[in-house]
């Protein structure tokens, strides 16, 4: 079992040249031929949040006081989310022709994507310095703890990408529900309103079930708060991070002979 | 565990499911499951082939369209997994079942030699070794900053080929790409082939030109429908199957 665990890691650190090379790629042709360039990762949130502070601050004004920066940090998060699994949903289908003739470890694409959605979200954190000394937010030491939150993100983000990939190789359908699902949990998650805005049930549901509210979370703890988030917090994200790695490996790794013959 | 031979191919068989209407989403899957109408016409691509191919061996894979070569191709590189009947390979195979694999249009030829390079397995410092060789062999210094989009087919063979042999496999698997390409390109791709052959390369090579299959390559494989119609010396081999 560890021989072919080390097997399989041996695989992966020989194809790491071929993954930096994918990740490469996205990111250069993600602003190539146009004007501003890198700049809109950091101008699309920006105008988002503008947007969104305009129609929704003066309704929370009560219990939100830095509604900007609450609003950033949500949708910074919730954004890499959906883009990456939103990409990595179409990796298999969508590189059939290379898998077809040549012989590549197809969860590497999967990889490729988070990576890159990754460093897309790390270029719009200039967005959030920006807000931050805008609204005139104290930085604070605890910002240094936020790649901690960032790995959970990560990982849990591969997992559901793994797992996309695979389910869309045999039914198409689910690059279309897909897109409702993330606009649910979109709403489900509260980047936009105080948590405390949901009834009780529906907060304890979103409390206990939306990962994604365990990362925002914390992230506003370290950002917002200056404080470090609660322990449980931090255990239940990792926990659901690595149970969703899991899973997604699972799923794909029984379906990946498959994959050529669907493609 | 037959340790003399490079590539052993005991009795494989390849099954693929031939469906007149894909069924790739939940409505049809769940229709034909209740028609049950969900296992399509089995095709069997290869029956029961044996090939055992020894270190620096030339083999040749002959047959009509739709005999199965490239299927026999792919199961070798790895990208198929065989229905029935065990594969062993020992070498690092260099697969050159189309040229350019992994080109990606909107990247410059630069860019895209790294990237195919990627692909093929190869590490950032070969890459970057090899650099200068895969430019001078493919003739195309002045093009190396143009999007690869803008290339003729010519240019795309000639860089991919460039790219695939630029180190000396131990398993070289070339399925029908040289077709496209001048006869200057020819010339050119055929001597490369013969320097890896020297070198002691295994070469598996499927063309439908007899005369270079009897330069190239000591043996041959003749596939019809999925079935070893004959397998031995090309000289041989070349002779009956010409006589159709």
């Amino acid at each position: 079992m560890l021989l072919k665990l080390r097997s399989k890691l041996s695989v992966f650190l020989k194809y790491s040249f071929l993954l930096q090379q994918l990740v490469m790629r996205d990111i250069k042709l993600k602003y190539r031929r146009s004007f501003l360039g890198y700049l809109w990762s950091i101008l699309n949130p920006l105008m988002i949040m503008l947007v969104m502070t305009a129609v929704f601050s003066t309704m929370f004004k009560r219990t939100i006081e830095n509604f900007p920066v609450y609003l950033l940090t949500g949708r910074l998060f919730f954004d890499f989310m959906t883009e990456s699994t939103k990409h990595s949903m179409n990796t298999v289908t969508g590189n059939a022709a290379l898998i077809k003739k040549a012989y590549v470890p197809t969860y590497i694409f999967v990889v490729a994507e988070v990576t890159s959605s990754l460093v897309n979200c790390l270029f719009s954190l200039g967005a959030l310095f920006i807000v931050m000394v805008f609204t005139q937010t104290a930085f604070s030491f605890c910002l240094l703890l936020t790649p901690l939150v960032f790995l959970q993100l990560y990982i849990f983000c591969m997992g559901l990408g793994l797992f996309l990939s695979q389910a869309s190789v045999f039914f198409r359908d689910i690059q279309y529900i897909y897109g409702v699902i993330t606009t649910a949990w979109l709403y489900l998650t509260p980047i936009f309103y105080p948590v405390d805005a949901l009834g009780p049930h529906l907060m304890r549901f979103v409390k206990w079930f939306n990962p994604m509210y365990a990362y925002i979370t914390q992230f506003r703890n370290l950002v917002m708060e200056r404080a470090i988030p609660d322990i449980r917090l931090v255990i239940y994200g990792y926990v659901v991070a690595f149970l969703a790695l899991l899973l997604g490996l699972y799923a794909f790794y029984r379906s990946k002979d498959k994959f050529i013959l669907y493609i | 565990m037959n340790n003399d031979y490079q590539i052993s191919i005991d009795n494989v068989s390849m099954r693929f499911n031939l469906a007149n209407q894909k069924v790739d989403n939940l409505k049809e899957y769940v229709i034909k499951l209740i028609k049950k109408e969900l296992f399509f016409k089995e095709f069997m691509a290869l029956t029961d082939v044996n090939l055992h191919v020894r270190k620096g061996e030339s083999w040749a894979i002959v047959g009509r369209n739709g005999a199965g070569k490239s299927t026999l191709l792919k199961l070798i590189c790895g990208i198929l997994k065989p229905y029935s009947g065990t594969i062993q390979v020992n070498g690092n195979v260099a697969p050159l079942l189309e040229l350019g694999a992994g080109f990606d249009g909107r990247m410059t030829a630069r860019e895209n030699i790294y990237l195919n390079g990627a692909v093929l397995g190869y590490s950032k410092g070969f890459m970057q070794e090899k650099f200068n060789e895969i430019v001078s062999f493919s003739e195309l210094q002045d093009f190396l900053d143009v999007p690869l989009i803008n290339y003729s087919s010519g240019m795309r063979a000639r860089l991919g080929f460039a790219v695939a042999t630029i180190v000396h496999p131990e398993i070289l698997i070339v399925d029908e790409v040289l077709a496209v390409g001048d006869a200057k390109f020819q010339v050119k791709c055929e001597t490369r082939m013969q320097e890896l052959l020297s070198g002691g390369t295994t070469l598996l090579y499927v063309s439908h030109s007899i005369a270079q299959v009897k330069r190239l390559c000591q043996n041959a494989l003749w596939l019809d429908q999925g079935h070893v119609v004959m397998s031995g010396l090309s000289e041989d081999v070349c002779k009956e199957y010409e006589k159709l």
